[in-house]
């Protein structure tokens, strides 16, 4: 069951990167990268309803987040006009011009918000979960190091997360993308620096009162290398927690980068993402006519990060009732 | 069924239920946990309820209060309190019986009081909302009530914290509480069970004198049949839900007329037990889980006078087995089952031959900061001896497994094994052989082994790390040797740690710790954690197994019954310090130490064929951070003589070879002493 969901994981995911990363590189054949993708989030839907059926919360969660996971990796597939075309300015929604249907209307600069709100939860989604990934990849790890091994390693890892922690996040953001220069990557970088303490902390926590258990000790006594002892013996034991944080942390992350484009920093533009859109709209949605520009992009991404919040809660309400 | 009106409150009996039936509603449906339960409860009278961990003795509990939570629901049956129908009481009325006339005892003492209020204003809280009591009456009513728990320095008491006081003068002042607002019912749910056995026998000895001095009627849980045969006069024995024998104490213990509650008497070791001679008998199998209960007689499958066709048919109702209604069971056969003839005896064992010193232990000391964890340990283990460490809490016997283990370093001292010295080799630093040869059986059973990995898993990795075998279809060959050894199924292997029950986790655990052939086991209380049934099969086949193997084991206990059983030789630790050790004839009879002759005089008794010298101790155990000067014991010595026990450490007297007490009374004196246990000729 878990390896299934890892492959499906993966199914989706090492395209979608590949494509949104590399697309330059990829030319016009990238997009059937994506083509099996569409059935593994399909199955991947199925897989998590059946097995979260329990919890209606969790239910919806995971519509909302698969609803755009399928979004993002149909995009390229679906009947739109290209995000990054200037086709006729300032359509309300429904409008049609050349015989192009504008279902939500055009933006100031004359292309389909529709499409660049699809094409731009791509970029939100891979960037937003990569960079989650990375953070608990760095912040775990050292949890684990701080939380197992103890003594100095921990005074050294729980020092410097401190450190990191005392800078306001937005801050940190600016200090990195301005340090590295701002694109995708440094995203991941600023999130991790932000994100990872945090995690850290828990991670850490968890390890520490996994350490005293008899298996540990058990694992211990026969000489296992503290790689195995912590990778091994704790990790999957602590998994449950970590998995509830991960999901809220998605959110958070989501957020950070939508920030983050809106102030014109990170994601540059012209591909579309929902900070961007709503930066763009900022002004022109000043007009109630025009709000729709604002309203699609900001509805978008609250509901992908209520998704995430409702998974977590599901998860947190089923791993408590057994 | 005269109680099925309403009948006058006056001759009531305090607490009656009749049929009840309890269930527990979860996702999959109506659990039964309890079935046609029926208990009759006289004013002044105490009642043991006896039983092992899922039969509901707890369920009952709480039924009573009403407490049953959202998901248990009284399914069928009554209970009456003096009378009334408590089923049929209102909220307003459950709370004010609950609070004025009903008070349960738990066994945690510390979820029962608010860590942030000082005792004393929780004492006097009781009287103050209960009675509306003015606050000096309830301060001066308060100070009396933690007189008669045996509380001395009552005002000290009453201006602490809960974490400041100890264990047992938690527990007492929950009693106290309890006590304070007069009911006239006391449930008591494993009320010493978290305590330790010398400061348990001081609460038992107080709850035995509740009823006499306070006329409280008691409803006594327990797993410990002993404990209840200290402070009961009727005792129900309940058994998967159902209550499978009753009766008056004295019936029950000298006839038992069930073959669960016979079962439960074989398994639990008694004075004259003895591993090679007389071994335990452990009731074969598992408890059923209640969805999986038998047809007919719960008992059935593992009942060793089973007749297919009857007691497997209908269901079993209690029989009264005497003309006044006294001692009842649900036994079908019960008159056709000769109950006196001798249980069948388990397989005699021929004693070991020890082989020569394998583990030598000088002068260890180990101390965290201002705790003296170990001082001065010093003594020796054999090849293929048993040799037991025993203490109550506190007294440095796990922090000598863990230095033994490598687990932390020794303070000073040497421990020499196999012409190695390991008191300061830390783990990461022994090689593989070492590792090999000193193994583990860990306490707990719901920690010892890795939740999500198989047992199969867990078992191989051992062996791929330890065990002479390099391919893996030798791994998994030997892998189900292990298995068959401990008498698991070979299925088991695919199985998760959750699937298993305590009693199969510790089976896994002892696979573990052999799976590599060690040359020395220590086992950190591997039982103490299990019901006594299962207690007894997982120590027999521990016996058995390292017998087999030729292994030194190294029992890590608290229970001296069950060392008593196993040990050859036994060595009494209190504080960090030995005080007694030698052979276990030796530190089981006379001379003893004060404190060996505490320890010996605290374990409640199941056979009627002794009887036992009381010796209370006073106090709790001190501190380990603050320990008293001169002899550790010395604060609670019944002997003690002032002016030397206090100063000085005592010397260390040899009575035989090797049979060593660490006591400042005088040779003579000690020899003096009398046996704690007389045997009684019938």
């Amino acid at each position: 069951m878990n390896v299934r969901v890892a492959g499906l994981l993966a199914l989706i995911w090492v395209p979608l990167v590949a494509y949104v990363m590399f697309r330059p590189s990829l030319g016009g054949l990238g997009s059937y990268l994506l083509l099996p993708a569409i059935p593994a989030v399909i199955l991947l839907y199925v897989t998590a309803v059946r097995r979260w059926r329990e919890s209606w919360v969790a239910v919806l969660g995971v519509t909302l987040v698969c609803f755009w996971l399928l979004m993002a990796v149909s995009a390229p597939f679906l009947p739109l006009p290209d995000p990054n075309k200037p086709i006729a300015p300032y359509l309300a929604p429904g409008g049609i011009r050349n015989g192009v249907e504008f279902l939500l209307g055009s933006d100031m600069r004359g292309r389909d918000v529709l499409s660049r709100d699809l094409w731009g939860c791509q970029r939100v989604l891979v960037w937003g979960v990569t960079a989650t990934a990375v953070a608990y990849a760095v912040g775990g790890g050292f949890g684990l190091i701080g939380g197992y091994l103890g003594g100095w390693w921990d005074e050294i890892v729980s020092f410097a997360g401190n450190v990191l922690l005392s800078f306001p996040v937005m801050v940190l953001f600016i200090l990195v993308l301005n340090l590295f220069g701002q694109s995708g990557f440094n995203i991941i970088i600023a999130v991790t620096c932000s994100s990872a303490p945090v995690i850290m902390r828990i991670v850490r926590g968890l390890a520490l009162d996994a350490k005293s258990r008899d298996y540990i000790l058990a694992a211990q006594t026969r000489g296992e290398h503290p790689l195995w002892i912590m990778l091994v013996e704790m990790l999957p034991n602590v998994r449950a927690p970590i998995i509830v944080d991960a999901c809220l942390r998605l959110g958070y992350t989501t957020v950070a980068i939508t920030t983050l484009t809106f102030l014109g920093l990170g994601l540059q533009p012209p591909d579309p993402d929902w900070g961007l859109m709503i930066k763009e709209a900022a002004t022109a949605a000043m007009l109630w006519k025009y709000s729709y520009m604002l309203i699609v992009p900001a509805l978008s991404v609250s509901s992908l990060i209520l998704g995430f919040n409702l998974i977590a809660d599901g998860l947190r309400e089923m791993s408590l009732r057994d | 069924m005269s109680q099925s009106a309403h009948p006058a409150a006056k001759d009531a009996p305090i607490l009656e239920c009749r049929n009840l039936s309890i269930s527990y509603f979860g996702r999959a449906g109506a659990v039964p946990a309890v079935v046609d339960f029926n208990l009759t409860l006289e004013r002044g009278e105490a009642h043991g309820l006896v039983g092992e961990s899922g039969c509901g003795k707890s369920t009952v509990a709480l039924a009573v209060m009403r407490h049953l939570g959202r998901a248990g629901r009284i399914v069928g049956g009554r209970i009456w309190y003096q009378g009334r129908d408590l089923l049929a009481a209102s909220e307003e009325e459950l709370r004010r019986i609950r609070g004025a006339e009903i008070a349960m005892i738990y066994q945690e003492p510390m979820s029962s009081l608010n860590p942030s209020t000082r005792v004393g204003d929780q004492l006097m809280e009781v009287l103050t909302c209960h009675e509306g009591a003015r606050r000096r009456d309830a301060l001066i009513r308060s100070s009396a009530m933690l007189e008669r728990v045996r509380m001395p320095d009552a005002g000290r008491i009453m201006r602490s914290y809960p974490h400041q006081l100890s264990g047992g003068q938690q527990q007492r002042i929950v009693i106290a509480m309890a006590l304070l607002s007069n009911p006239q019912l006391l449930l008591l749910d494993e009320p010493t069970t978290a305590l330790d056995v010398t400061v348990e026998a001081g609460i038992v000895d107080l709850i035995r004198d509740i009823s006499a001095e306070f006329g409280t009627s008691m409803l006594y849980i327990s797993h410990n049949l002993g404990l209840v045969r200290e402070t009961c006069d009727r005792i129900t024995v309940m058994y998967s839900g159902e209550a499978v024998e009753t009766g008056s104490v004295a019936s029950v213990f000298s006839g038992a007329r069930h073959p669960y509650t016979q079962g439960l008497f074989a398994s639990i070791p008694v004075p004259g037990a003895d591993k090679n001679r007389r071994p335990l008998m452990a009731i074969p199998g598992q408890l059923p889980s209640p969805r999986e209960r038998p047809p007919g007689c719960f008992f059935g499958p593992r009942c060793v006078h089973f007749v297919a066709g009857r007691c497997d048919s209908a269901s079993v109702a209690m029989k009264d087995l005497d003309a006044t209604n006294t001692h009842a069971s649900r036994c079908l056969r019960v008159d056709e089952i000769s109950w006196d003839a001798p249980l069948a005896a388990g397989i005699e064992r021929a004693a070991v031959n020890l082989g020569e010193v394998v583990l030598q232990v000088r002068d260890l000391s180990k101390r965290y900061g201002p705790v003296t964890a170990n001082d001065g340990v010093t003594f020796d283990a054999r090849r293929g001896e048993t040799v037991a460490i025993v203490g109550e809490s506190g007294c440095g016997k796990s922090t000598f497994a863990r230095i033994l283990m490598g687990l932390i370093p020794a303070g000073g001292g040497s421990i020499e094994f196999e012409h190695l010295e390991l008191s300061r080799l830390a783990v990461t630093r022994r090689d593989r052989n070492t590792l090999r040869s000193l193994q583990m059986i860990f306490q707990n059973p719901s920690e010892t082994l890795n939740p999500s990995r198989t047992v199969g898993a867990q078992i191989a990795r051992v062996l791929r790390k330890l065990g002479p075998q390099r391919d893996e279809s030798a791994i998994r060959e030997r892998m189900y040797e292990l298995l068959d050894l401990v008498k698991l199924p070979r299925e088991f292997a695919l199985r998760r740690p959750r699937q298993l029950s305590g009693g199969q986790k510790q089976r896994v655990g002892i696979a573990r710790a052999f799976a590599g052939n060690p040359s020395l086991v220590v086992a950190d209380e591997p039982v103490s954690a299990l019901d006594v049934s299962v207690q007894a099969a997982v120590t027999e086949l521990l016996i058995d197994i390292q017998r087999r193997e030729g292994t030194t084991l190294l029992f890590i206990s608290h229970d001296l019954s069950v060392v008593r059983y196993l040990a050859d030789r036994v060595v009494v630790m209190y504080l960090g310090s030995v005080m007694e050790q030698g052979r276990m004839e030796e530190v089981f009879a006379p001379p003893y130490h004060p404190y060996t002759e505490a320890l010996l005089a605290a374990v409640p008794l199941v056979d009627r064929r002794y009887t036992k010298r009381p010796v209370l101790l006073a106090g709790d155990i001190p501190s380990a951070s603050n320990p008293p000067p001169g002899c550790r014991f010395s604060t609670r010595c019944a002997y003690r003589i002032a002016g030397t026990c206090d100063v000085r450490p005592p010397p260390v007297q040899e009575f035989a070879p090797n049979h060593r007490i660490a006591c400042h009374l005088t040779r003579e004196r000690l020899a003096a002493m009398q046996p704690v246990f007389q045997e009684v000729i019938l």
